[in-house]
């Protein structure tokens, strides 16, 4: 009988225990901080003039919504443009530069610009990693004669470098950006 | 019982005058109800009046035996005394079977007997300990695959989990010495958190039919139990050393118990396990070693009619995830996938970096019971658990060494039973559970929770009750209520939550709106009831049939209901659904079983219909800046499992023994009329094996193991836009690989150390013939190989 009661109270006790337990407060939010919501082409032309942005902005990062991409203009034939790349990541605010850290970490990263659908262009890296192979943030670009096609954007984290292009460089996709520019 | 042996041994113990009495007895001593072996039996040679005990492994030799027929009375702690006629004519090897009959009163320290009588209706397969000590350096899963009806679901080699007739995860409830298992099981890549070398002995139970421990496991239950110790003064341990080249590691496990008259007892366990990169036939598997490290401690008392014990475990592993399988969008995919290699191969190392899992699992226990004259054996358990699971991606910036995935799962558990004999043919059980658990992610992390904090009770009550009708019938029912209440905090992507409608179906449970996340409160019930009914007969003393019919409700787990996000080791985007309700499963299950020495069989074909089945499919393609990627859904639908399980062993001739097994299961979704994913293929092994006790116990044993082609799947394929090529191209993540056959050996050979110990050496190969294959249950075969050839070398200590 007297262990009878000591179960009764074993249990009694952690019923109580079990339902006194949750007095937390709400969690705090995570706000992610490797997420690229948007990448920003600038294409300044050599000579001068008004300067073409490519686009892309997904704010919600991996959720339903597709990313909405965005071209200013056209290319002028003959022209040589400089070109950056911008990286963001606007889920937090301010935004974070996330350029930086691909810049910083510059062997672990690769640019790739693909050309598709007759685009009559030709790009060529502008600056390079510590070991001297192409890194890609900065980049010139000169368009041919009038076309058009698809330009894209592919960066590739920890590829194989030095490489000879997409088919060979590895690693993995962060970034694959596709435009459609012409070239007038 | 007892006097009538005494009487019979009496009677014969005539002595014999005779001619060769150079002969060897060897005998093993098992558990009727188990097989399990039965150490600390004491065996009395009725005229000669010798008596020795049983060893570890349940085994005794007697020399200097003549030629005649010998009475041997053979006793235990647990068990009833039984006398035994031998005939002896040279050499000779007996199996005695002893039934447990006290262990009913003293379930402490027959550990195994709380799990004895499972299930009375559904057949159990078993794992004994001498075959769990040839997966010593494996894992529990690849010990259950040796069984017929279990497949395994890989993540690459070392993250094994057991898929009972098709069915894994949640949907299958592993105990641990007595424990249910709370150790995050609901991810496909989450392998359980056991050491296979704390068990003694393995159980599978191919259903629900197991009431006392779950209601909700639709697959099945696997019970996991260490070794008994029996009550005497005594001191004896075991260690095991294994080698293996691929993978070019050792583990190393050790084990001492220490024992007394008074019913006082400790065990003392652990294991440590090192493998490096792990190597296909043609390249090496990197970034695939393991780290594991393990302990156990078992302290009780044991009395007739009451004890006490406590059981403390940690178990701690890190293991590397295939290089190559971490991937960016759909283009990498398509990449992995037409490459016939890994597309990275380093040079083998035994550093492990990311991607990684680094898991810490605590086990504590506190049980006792007191038996009461007239009312039955009363038992309460309290456990604690606490799970901790980190998994590291390839990450950039500062967060590059943190962890991406970090959640604390506490689990504490308390549960009453009541084990009444109501009279000699009626057994009735009965018991209330209360759980309270709660999961913590870390924040820290800087990536979104995968799984969300939550608060879960649960309240379960049980009863089983079964009736031997005669000596040939015996009846089975049962029934199971479970309600469990979820408090969760969730953060949802606005986007996300719009596009499901959750904002116009709960906007009751929003409790605060951010910038492009929305933390709600979902607050979900649910009433599971289960039940059991089945009969077993027995035609003869070899032939008998097994029914079982069982009712499994199964409440929707935190990722099928919360999951919202990419998931990088399968390079696709997951989505719960906060809408789900509880899965109910009916599954009928038959056995013809045949038990001979010479030729004995079983044949177990079942029919699972489980409706509002939880399966994930993909739905489309989501473009993000990191480009495409596959969208899976989880969604509730009809399904409908079919299969039979068979397994035969002959013995040929004199220590030759032929053993076959088989599987098929057929799943399909009977809403859509389409196969299930992941479904096994059906698979044969044949295993010749000689075994002679006589000569050092030597054993040999050829296995050939055929695995066919899956050729039932849904078609989840879908197209991608390559720049480069400027194609479109087809993502096949579907066409299960090519049906493959591979052959094992397997070896080992007793030497007597020193007077009281005994070595055991073992040698085995795995894929002798360093074959190329690929397995569709293994989730990394999209990129490599599986396993090449492996030579194992395997050293035993008994003392």
């Amino acid at each position: 009988m007297k262990n009878v009661k000591f179960l009764a109270t074993a249990i009694f006790a952690t019923v109580l225990f079990v339902s006194c337990s949750n007095d937390d407060d709400t969690p705090e939010p995570v706000n992610e901080e490797e997420v690229i919501t948007t990448l920003t082409v600038t294409l300044s032309p050599n000579g001068g003039g008004t300067a073409i942005t490519l686009q892309t902005r997904d704010l919600d990062g991996d959720g339903p919504n597709a990313p909405v991409v965005t071209v200013s203009g056209s290319l002028a034939t003959g022209v040589t443009y400089s070109g950056t790349i911008v990286l963001l990541n606007e889920t937090v605010n301010p935004p974070e530069i996330i350029t930086e850290e691909v810049e910083e970490e510059n062997l672990d990263h690769q640019f790739f610009y693909t050309l598709g659908g007759g685009l009559d262009v030709t790009t060529a890296y502008s600056n390079f990693d510590d070991n001297g192979n192409p890194l890609g943030t900065e980049f010139t670009l000169t368009a041919g004669t009038a076309s058009s096609g698809t330009l894209t954007f592919t960066l590739r984290h920890e590829p194989t470098k030095p490489n000879t292009g997409l088919g060979d460089a590895g690693g993995e996709t962060d970034i694959a950006a596709t435009f459609n520019v012409a070239v007038q | 019982m007892r006097t009538y042996t005494l009487l019979i041994l009496l009677l014969y113990s005539i002595t014999s005058f005779s001619q060769n009495c150079e002969n060897k007895l060897s005998v093993t001593v098992t558990d009727l109800h188990d097989g399990s072996l039965l150490i600390g039996a004491t065996l009395i040679v009725a005229g000669t009046e010798q008596a020795v005990d049983t060893d570890l492994d349940g085994k005794f030799t007697i020399l200097n035996l003549c030629d005649d027929t010998y009475n041997i009375q053979v006793s235990h702690p647990y068990c009833l005394t039984k006398g035994f006629t031998v005939k002896i004519s040279g050499n000779t090897t007996k199996n005695f079977k002893l039934e447990h009959h006290l262990e009913e009163l003293n379930q402490i320290t027959v550990e195994g007997k709380a799990y004895n009588n499972k299930s009375k209706t559904i057949l159990e397969n078993t794992i004994s300990k001498e075959e769990l000590e040839r997966f010593s350096s494996g894992t529990l899963g690849d010990a259950l695959n040796s069984l017929s009806g279990v497949s395994s679901l890989k993540t690459g080699n070392t993250v094994v989990k057991p898929l009972i007739n098709g069915l894994h995860s949640s949907r299958v409830v592993i105990i641990n010495n007595g424990v249910r298992m709370e150790d995050q099981e609901w991810g496909a890549e989450h392998a359980p958190n056991v050491d296979i070398n704390s068990a003694g002995n393995l159980t599978l139970i191919k259903g629900a039919g197991a009431l006392q421990y779950s209601g909700d496991a639709v697959g099945g239950v696997i019970v996991a139990e260490a070794s008994r110790v029996s009550v005497k003064d005594s001191l004896y341990g075991k260690t095991l050393i294994t080698g293996a080249s691929n993978g070019r590691g050792t583990s190393l496990t050790s084990q001492l118990t220490k024992s007394y008259q008074n019913g006082w007892y400790a065990t003392l366990q652990g294991t440590l396990k090192r493998f490096g990169d792990f190597e296909a036939p043609d390249y090496v598997l990197s970034n695939t070693g393991i780290f594991e490290r393990n302990a156990s401690l078992h302290v009780g008392l044991n009395r007739f009619d009451y004890g006490i014990e406590a059981y403390y475990s940690i178990f701690k592993n890190e293991i590397g995830i295939l290089r190559a399988s971490h991937l960016g969008g759909a283009q990498d995919q398509i990449r992995a996938i037409n490459s016939d290699r890994p597309l990275i191969i380093n040079d083998f190392t035994y550093n492990i970096i990311a991607p990684k899992q680094d898991v810490t699992h605590h086990l504590a226990r506190i049980k006792g019971f007191k038996r009461f004259d007239g009312f039955g054996k009363l038992s309460l358990q309290y456990d604690f658990q606490r799970n901790n699971r980190l998994e590291f991606d390839i990450r950039r910036g500062a967060d590059k060494d943190n962890a991406s995935l970090d959640l604390q799962l506490d689990t504490h558990t308390l549960m009453l039973d009541l084990d009444s004999h109501l009279t000699d043919a009626v057994n009735l059980k009965t018991g209330l559970m209360t759980r309270y658990q709660n999961n913590f992610a870390d924040p820290n992390t800087g990536v979104r929770r995968l799984i969300p904090d939550y608060d879960k009770y649960d309240l379960g009550i049980y009863a089983i009750a079964d009736y031997r009708l005669n000596d040939k019938l015996l009846l089975e029912g049962g029934g199971r209520f479970d309600y469990s209440y979820m408090d969760v905090f969730k953060f949802y992507r606005t986007s996300f939550w719009e596009s499901r409608n959750y904002d116009e179906l709960f906007p009751e449970i929003v409790v605060e709106e951010l910038d492009n996340q929305i933390l709600t409160n979902p607050q979900l019930n649910f009433y599971n009831a289960s039940a059991t009914l089945g009969a077993t007969y027995a035609f003869s003393d070899e032939y008998k049939l097994f029914f079982n019919y069982s009712i499994a409700s199964r409440a929707p787990n935190p990722s099928e209901l919360f999951s919202e996000g990419l998931h990088h080791s399968a390079s696709r985007i997951e989505l719960g659904d906060l809408r789900f309700k509880s899965e109910i499963g009916h599954k009928v299950a038959l056995t013809f079983q045949r038990d001979n020495e010479t030729f004995s069989f079983s044949v177990s074909p079942f029919i699972n219909t489980i409706n509002d089945f939880i399966v994930i499919e993909p739905t489309e393609i989501q473009q993000t800046v990191r480009g495409n990627f596959q969208v899976w859904e989880y969604r509730q639908t009809n399904a409908q499992l079919l299969g039979v399980d068979f397994d035969a062993s002959y013995s040929f001739a004199k220590n030759f023994r032929l053993n076959n097994q088989f599987s098929l299961v057929k799943g399909y979704d009977r809403t859509r009329n389409e196969p299930l994913i992941s479904m096994p293929p059906v698979n044969t092994k044949n295993e010749i094996v000689y075994h002679n006790p006589d000569f050092k116990n030597l054993r040999l044993a050829l296995q050939s193991e055929y695995v066919f082609r899956q050729n039932e799947y849904p078609n989840n394929n879908f197209e991608v836009f390559i720049p480069e090529t400027e194609t479109m191209e087809i993502v096949d993540v579907s066409t299960p690989p090519d049906a493959y056959h591979l052959l094992n050996f397997n070896s080992s050979i007793d030497f007597k150390a020193t007077k009281k110990s005994t070595l055991t050496v073992g040698f085995g190969i795995t894929n002798l013939l360093n074959t190329s294959y690929r397995n569709y249950l293994n989730r990394l075969r999209y990129y490599t190989d599986d396993l090449g050839r492996n030579f194992l070398l395997n050293l035993k200590l008994n003392y």
